[in-house]
C-alpha cells in the first residue's frame, strides 16, 4: 500500500502512523453528554467499503491526513490535508 | 454415527465405504426458537451448547458461505489461559476446562495439545509483570511457572539468547496452553449441534433482522424469511454490518491480521513460543509446518490479505529469536478479519432489542475462546442473564467505563 501525500508524493506506507476512523475529527464539544463522547471515542460505522481516516505521515511532513480508501481492495482514492479541509 | 478407533480400523478394512456426512444439510424451515448469525467457531459451539445444556433445539445456523469459513480456519490455533484481568481470567480458565473435555464432549479428534506456551520476557521490569501475571493464573487456579534464563534453555535451547536489543532474561511457562487443530473444532461442534437437532444452513446469507414494536421477531435471508423471537449475531469481522442491519453502531473496527505457515519440517519446535517484544509468536503444526504470526497491519480492513511491511516485519522478529528457522520456505500466508474493540476484550450481552444477542469484539483471540464464548452466549440466550464468567463483557461497559484493557494499551481499536 502506498499512499500519496499531498505536500511529499508518492510514499511508502510506512511512513505513516494510522489513527482511526474520521470520527476522530468530530471531537465534542466541553460538557458534551457521556453518550457523545461514547460515539466519539468507541462506536465506530466500520464500513466494508469505502471509508475515510486519519493517517500522520511520521517520517515525511508530519502533516495528519484524512484519507479516503477501500476497505476491501484497498484502494485509496483520496488523500487531503486535514488541516487544508474545508470544515 | 459415533466415531472410535475401532470405527477407524474397521472401516479401513472394508474400503472406508460405511462412512456417512457428517452433518446434514437441510433447507431452512419457516420459523425457529432460536436463530445463530454466523457459521464458524463461536456460532458453531453457541448452537452446540443451546442444545446440550439448555435443552433448546429448534436452532438454526445461518452461514453465508460454508460452515467454518472464517476466522476459524485463518488462525494461528493456539489455546491458553494466561489473563490477567478479573472479568478476563475466570472466562478464559472455565474455556480451558472445557478445551480439556472437548474431544471426549463432541467424539470428535479436535488434535487439542497441551504441549506448554513459553512467554519470554526480556528486562527486570518484563519479568515483574510476568511475575504478576503467573499469580494471577495461580489464583485462578490455573497453571504458571516462572523460568529463568537457563530454565528457559532447557527447553527451547534454538533461542538466539544474547540477541542485543532483546536478550533472553526468562519465560513464563504455561503448561497447560498448546494448540487444536482449528478446522476440527468447527467440524466438531456443527457435527455435535446436528446430532442435537440444530439445523446448519449454509449459503444463507442474513440480508434484514425484522424488528417490531422493540422486538426481534426474524430475519431475511438470501434463502427466504426466517421467523425467531431470538437471534444471536456471531459474526466476528463482519459484526458491524450485521448490527446495522439492526440499527446499530458498535465499537468494533475489523482489522487485517495475517499468519504464516511453512513447508512441513521434522519437529523442531515443541512449544507455542510467544516473542511479545517483536510481536512474534510461534508453534508447529502435527503436519510439520510452522505456524507463525505478528501483530495486525494496524489499518481498517476487510481484505482478507495483508501487505507487505508486515510481513517483512513478521519475519525480521522471527530470524530475532531464533536464526535457525530462516531456511525453512513459507509455503503460504493469510489475513483474518479480527473484530476489534476499544479495549481488546470481547461482548457477549444482550442489545437495546428485545431478543437481539450479540457476540463479538474478539480481537485476535477468538480461537481459544471458542467454547466458552458458546457456553456463556448460549446461556444468555437460554436464560436472558449473562453466565458468571462472562459477567464483565458487556456492551455498554465502555460508556460507563469499565474498560477491560487487559494490555494497557489505552481505548483505540488498533492498538490491542
Amino acid at each position: 500500500m502506498r499512499l500519496t501525500c499531498p505536500l511529499c508524493g508518492e510514499r511508502d506506507r510506512r511512513e505513516f502512523y494510522y489513527y482511526g476512523a474520521e470520527d476522530y475529527l468530530r471531537r465534542p464539544a466541553e460538557g458534551a453528554p457521556l453518550a457523545e463522547w461514547d460515539n466519539y471515542l468507541h462506536l465506530r460505522d466500520n464500513p466494508a467499503g469505502v471509508t475515510k481516516d486519519l493517517w500522520y505521515h511520521e517520517a515525511g511532513c508530519s502533516q495528519w491526513l484524512l484519507v479516503t480508501r477501500n476497505t476491501v481492495t484497498h484502494e485509496i482514492s483520496g488523500v487531503e490535508l486535514v488541516a487544508g479541509r474545508k470544515a | 454415527m459415533r466415531y472410535s478407533g475401532l470405527k477407524v480400523i474397521t472401516e479401513g478394512l472394508f474400503g472406508n465405504k460405511g462412512w456417512t456426512p457428517a452433518w446434514r444439510d437441510p433447507a431452512p424451515k419457516a420459523e425457529y426458537d432460536v436463530i445463530i448469525i454466523g457459521g464458524g467457531g463461536h456460532g458453531l459451539s453457541t448452537a452446540y451448547y443451546l442444545a446440550k445444556n439448555h435443552g433448546i433445539t429448534n436452532v438454526a445456523v445461518l452461514e453465508k458461505g460454508y460452515l467454518g469459513s472464517g476466522n476459524i480456519g485463518r488462525n494461528t490455533t493456539i489455546v491458553r489461559a494466561n489473563y490477567f484481568l478479573p472479568g478476563n481470567s475466570e472466562f478464559y480458565s472455565h474455556s480451558m476446562k472445557l478445551w480439556e473435555g472437548l474431544e471426549a464432549d463432541l467424539n470428535y479428534n479436535v488434535m487439542h495439545s497441551q504441549r506448554g506456551l513459553i512467554n519470554l520476557f526480556h528486562s527486570d521490569g518484563q519479568r515483574d509483570a510476568f511475575v504478576r501475571r503467573g499469580n494471577a493464573m495461580i489464583n485462578q487456579g490455573d497453571d504458571a511457572i516462572l523460568l529463568d534464563r537457563e530454565g528457559v534453555r532447557e527447553h527451547l535451547p534454538y533461542l538466539d539468547f544474547d540477541n542485543t536489543r532483546f536478550p533472553i532474561y526468562g519465560g513464563l511457562l504455561h503448561p497447560r496452553g498448546g494448540s487444536a487443530r482449528h478446522d476440527a473444532v468447527a467440524w466438531g461442534y456443527a457435527r455435535g449441534a446436528d446430532q442435537r437437532g440444530v439445523d446448519l444452513i449454509q449459503n444463507c446469507e442474513v440480508t434484514g433482522i425484522d424488528i417490531q414494536g422493540g422486538k426481534v421477531v426474524g430475519v431475511q435471508t438470501t434463502r427466504g424469511a426466517i421467523r425467531a423471537t431470538k437471534v444471536g449475531i456471531v459474526v466476528a469481522g463482519r459484526s458491524s454490518q450485521v448490527a446495522a442491519m439492526a440499527g446499530m453502531r458498535l465499537p468494533i473496527e475489523s482489522h487485517i491480521l495475517q499468519a504464516f505457515v511453512t513447508e512441513g519440517l521434522k519437529p523442531v519446535i515443541n512449544h507455542v513460543v510467544s516473542f511479545g517484544m517483536g510481536h512474534f509468536y510461534i508453534s508447529q503444526s502435527d503436519k510439520g509446518g510452522l505456524v507463525f504470526g505478528g501483530d495486525l497491519d494496524f489499518y481498517a480492513s476487510y481484505a482478507a490479505r495483508g501487505n507487505l511491511p508486515m510481513v517483512e516485519h513478521v519475519m525480521e522478529a522471527g530470524m530475532t529469536l531464533m536464526p535457525m528457522i530462516g531456511r525453512a520456505k513459507v509455503l503460504r500466508s493469510w489475513g483474518g478479519i479480527m473484530d476489534m474493540s476499544p479495549d481488546g476484550s470481547p461482548v457477549i450481552d444482550k442489545t437495546h432489542i428485545d431478543g437481539l444477542f450479540l457476540d463479538c469484539g474478539w480481537n485476535y483471540g477468538g480461537f481459544k475462546a471458542v467454547p466458552a464464548s458458546g457456553w456463556c452466549m448460549a446461556h444468555l440466550i437460554a436464560t436472558g442473564e449473562p453466565h458468571e464468567v462472562a459477567r464483565k463483557f458487556r456492551l455498554d461497559r465502555f460508556a460507563t467505563g469499565h474498560l477491560l484493557d487487559e494490555e494497557g494499551t489505552g481505548s483505540q481499536h488498533n492498538l490491542h
